[in-house]
């Protein structure tokens, strides 16, 4: 049966009967007719077995990263998800809910949340999570604006070496407030922030210093300790929060707020959505953070039990006034993090952290050895991606991948013009030694 | 119905039994310095955080184990064939930054859906990009705002009438305007309140339609002549769609901008909190300012536009939400033009129905038809000591999700209750007689309702005292 089709024609009958209504036409008669629509300008309904096999059909055009290997990462990456986290996140008693507005019959969803939240405190070392922004660049907006809450000032400063969607979301994001960003420069020969022009920059006026470790190039921030002593504003750190599970935690630098792109947790790349903002602070600041989040309190009888709080700072009851506008976030996502994290454990995630961080330093080491090519641009450590040039360029490289059935990395044309011929070259776990193999064949072909 | 939630003691995962850390040699890989020699996670079988999960699901109530009437939020069925599709390694395992080629899937389905929902809305064009239904809010006013910066023009007010969402107040302020709020004359606009609030400062007028109480403002096109004398745009608010798709659409009703909520019109199923997906479309006038990429088609290929001068730029990273996406252009297909009409006529025969129902013992403020949702008012139980919270509370133990309550603000003790368009008359003929029975019963089995969930009623105000947001924060307090 179609949704949405009435089942039962004496059923609509009967009830528009009992109402003194004759037709479903009485229903509408409050429209009035200078903005009646005659009908819905769409083709029919399908069944559902062609609806199935013409959407199937449509996207059989995509070439996925099962198809071709891939080497593309720049936020998003393509680590192998354990069966038992969409077994979860499958369960329709999660994903068929909203929002958990009513405890006692929401503490499953409550409990996973919270859970997730414990996690993310887990892996940053800060106090209080939400249950999710929208995604990394998002979360970065909210960051800018809860810094100027915590600290006043109207200058905002980020690396220049920043994803131009992050720059650009958070220009959307603080526009309004009235807030200033302002670009710190990297070093050329590290790829880590410029820690003099930094200084520089940091005037009465600032009201937070966003750092990301590992960077846009992959390249680890060895510098937060230097960071965050020079200076008192808020300190906003983004992470991979895999790659901090080998790293030290934010919250021994100073952080006070940590955000972070969660897709890596165990959420497919989906074309780019949905993802996962992760965003964390220290407890002082819990009452200027954006977004739902999760308590733990009592029942009637004395009993455990969780629910949203805090709730005063959000849009529903601040209106205006709120932290932010956010109501739908992204909790399935949450959920999936929180198994994939369950399901791997401490062990698991630090494995698959290294080896991916291994995988990455020699497949660079191998692509350098090829005359012609360098990799990584900047010295030192890198997490699971690194830059790589080509003395012709990128273009042909990655042509020439492309007719080979290999995805290559993300050209950085977009991101910072002087590095045009430069790409964003990311490894997982999940590629295997024939992949990495057939990547250098092709490199060295193009030598 | 009889109902009992399960119920398990369910341990924090944090409080089961781990096995032991296992040694990691980072040395050569992560300098010494940043090097990290502990991770708090628990290490756990697969079959008992299967279980531990597992358990945690059955405590929580969803579409799929019961009525979900939660007024402006669309509670309808979920299609199954639509997750079937969304998991399909077509979608799931396709970078954002792949080659134009290897994505033509993808953009063909975007820009399918794009034209389909400008159809509907009676809209020009449409952007996917939106996360939420707040975030197209917020979208839609940078665009009227970047159109009103482009033809040299600085507004900072935006009208908003007292029935409206939460959001729209939050999405405004945010976007950093001034709020002029609009006070209702019989549940609709005050035209002579929005005449007088309209001036050459007003960006915009945000509203949805039918409004929050159900009701269809029917002169609409007067008050959007107000706004665009003025130079103002109309703003609608895509939240209650579901009730007009076939009927009339936003363009008819002359709107400048709108958002879609996938998740509640197009039913991509809400995840316990989200994702949402909140398209925005806009009349020609306002397209050159859409977020960069627009998807286009040449006839031959799809592309991802870069190149637009006016464009804002982006209000989240990559595309949308794309497996949201894939889910509502399969519900668009399966319903078709005249599946999506019977949906709209069909919630708002339900809505009539409950209405009808229980009106008598529950007040129902405001004469008139409704569309898709109604409000009733729970003020009469207040004599014998009765809150609105209290048969929310009940409704539990019969086995049903409360409606919104206390919202709108207009309306006293307020249950917002929208049965959606899947709900059998069975069904809603149950749900009218809980409501009816409920306000029959003795107060003190009210007052400490719900019996039959897996916990009590929640102490929500002593959460909120010293939120314990995380098992680290906990571990840290002197009490444990």
């Amino acid at each position: 049966m179609q949704v949405g089709r009435p089942r039962m024609a004496s059923d609509d009958a009967d009830m528009l009967r009992s109402m003194g209504l004759r037709s479903i036409d009485d229903l509408f008669s409050d429209i009035p007719p200078s903005v009646r629509m005659k009908s819905l300008a769409l083709p029919p309904g399908l069944a559902e077995q062609e609806v199935v096999a013409q959407v199937t059909e449509m996207l059989s055009a995509n070439r996925t990263m099962a198809d071709m290997p891939t080497f593309l990462g720049a936020g998003l990456y393509d680590h192998f998800v354990p069966a038992a986290v969409r077994a979860i996140t499958s369960r329709a008693e999660f994903y068929t809910a909203y929002t958990p507005y009513q405890p006692e019959v929401s503490q499953g969803m409550l409990q996973t949340l919270w859970e997730y939240q414990s996690m993310i405190c887990e892996i940053t070392g800060m106090d209080a999570a939400n249950t999710s922004m929208y995604d990394a660049s998002t979360a970065l907006g909210e960051a800018a604006r809860m810094a100027r809450r915590i600290h006043g000032g109207k200058i905002f400063l980020v690396p220049r070496a920043l994803r131009w969607h992050r720059r650009s979301v958070l220009q959307n994001y603080t526009w309004g407030g009235g807030l200033l960003i302002k670009e710190v420069e990297y070093d050329r020969e590290t790829g880590m922030l410029d820690l003099a022009d930094l200084k520089k920059h940091l005037t009465e006026d600032v009201c937070g210093v966003y750092v990301e470790n590992p960077n846009f190039f992959g390249r680890l921030e060895e510098q937060l300790a230097d960071i965050r002593a020079a200076t008192d504003a808020p300190l906003v750190v983004g992470i991979n929060p895999l790659a901090q599970t080998i790293l030290k935690k934010p919250a021994d630098f100073g952080a006070d707020i940590v955000l972070g792109e969660g897709q890596a947790l165990g959420n497919a790349v989906n074309f780019g959505g949905p993802l996962l903002g992760i965003f964390a602070c220290r407890q002082e600041h819990v009452r200027k953070m954006p977004g739902r989040v999760i308590g733990l309190t009592k029942d009637a009888e004395g009993h455990r039990a969780f629910c949203m709080t805090l709730q005063t700072r959000e849009q529903h009851i601040r209106r205006e006034k709120a932290m932010s506008n956010i109501c739908t976030n992204e909790s399935l996502m949450a959920v999936a993090s929180a198994t994939y994290v369950a399901v791997l454990g401490a062990n698991g995630l630090r494995r698959v952290a290294a080896d991916s961080m291994r995988k990455a330093r020699d497949l660079a080491a191998a692509i350098r050895a090829i005359p012609g090519y360098e990799a990584p641009i900047f010295k030192g450590p890198h997490f699971n991606e690194f830059t790589l040039r080509h003395e012709d360029g990128y273009a042909p490289v990655h042509k020439a991948l492309l007719a080979k059935g290999i995805h290559g990395g993300t050209p950085h044309a977009r991101h910072l013009k002087e590095l045009g011929d430069y790409a964003l070259f990311a490894v997982t776990e999940r590629h295997t030694q024939e992949d990495l193999d057939r990547l250098l064949d092709v490199l060295r072909s193009v030598a | 119905m009889k109902f009992r939630q399960a119920f398990y003691e369910e341990p924090l995962l944090f409080e089961m039994p781990s096995e032991a850390a296992e040694p990691i040699d980072l040395d050569g890989l992560v300098p010494p310095a940043m090097q990290r020699d502990r991770l708090n996670l628990p290490n756990l079988p697969e079959h008992e955080v299967v279980r531990h999960y597992t358990r945690l699901s059955q405590m929580n109530f969803s579409i799929d184990t019961g009525f979900y009437p939660l007024g402006s939020c669309t509670m309808k069925f979920n299609p199954k064939y639509a997750e079937e599709l969304a998991s399909l390694p077509t979608v799931t395992r396709v970078h954002p930054d792949q080659d134009e080629a290897t994505i033509q899937g993808a953009l063909r389905l975007m820009y399918e859906l794009q034209s389909s929902l400008a159809v509907i809305a009676g809209m020009d064009a449409v952007t996917l990009q939106p996360a939420a239904g707040a975030q197209g809010e917020f979208t839609g006013l940078l665009l009227a705002q970047a159109f009103n910066h482009d033809r040299g023009e600085h507004r900072n007010e935006v009208i908003v009438p007292d029935t409206a969402h939460g959001t729209n107040f939050a999405s405004a302020g945010m976007a950093g305007f001034d709020i002029v709020e609009i006070p209702s004359l019989d549940g609709r606009v005050d035209l002579n309140a929005l005449r007088n609030a309209v001036s050459d400062k007003t960006l915009a007028f945000m509203i949805t339609n039918p409004n929050t109480l159900g009701i269809f403002e029917d002169h609409i096109t007067e008050a959007a002549d107000i706004v665009h004398q003025d130079g103002g745009l109309l703003y609608y608010d895509g939240a209650n769609l579901n009730a007009i798709m076939g009927k009339t659409s936003p363009g008819l009703m002359n709107f400048d901008i709108v958002h879609f909520n996938l998740h509640k019109t197009f039913t991509t199923p809400h995840g316990g909190g989200g994702p949402g997906a909140g398209p925005v479309g806009v009349k020609k006038p306002l397209e050159p300012f859409l977020p960069v990429p627009v998807v286009t088609y040449d006839g031959a290929t799809y592309h991802l536009d870069y190149h637009r001068p006016k464009s804002i730029g982006m209000v989240r990273a990559w595309y949308g939400n794309f497996a949201l996406l894939v889910r509502a252009y399969a519900y668009i297909l399966r319903q078709g033009g005249d599946g999506l009409t019977r949906a709209s006529e069909r919630a708002v025969l339900n809505a009539n129905y409950v209405r009808q129902r229980i009106q008598g013992t529950y007040d129902v403020p405001f004469s008139g038809l409704r569309k898709h949702e109604f409000v009733a008012s729970g003020a009469k139980l207040m004599a014998k000591g009765v809150k609105t919270t209290d048969v929310a509370k009940r409704l539990m133990d019969y086995g049903y999700h409360p409606p919104t309550v206390y919202f709108p603000h207009l309306v006293e003790e307020a249950l917002m209750i929208e049965p959606t368009e899947t709900e059998s008359r069975a069904t809603l003929d149950a749900f009218s007689d809980a409501l009816l029975q409920i306000a029959k019963e003795d107060p003190a089995l009210l007052h400490s309702a719900p019996h039959n969930t897996a916990v009590a009623r929640v102490d929500e105000v002593g959460a909120a005292r010293d939120p314990v947001l995380s098992w680290r924060y906990l571990m840290a307090q002197p009490k444990f």
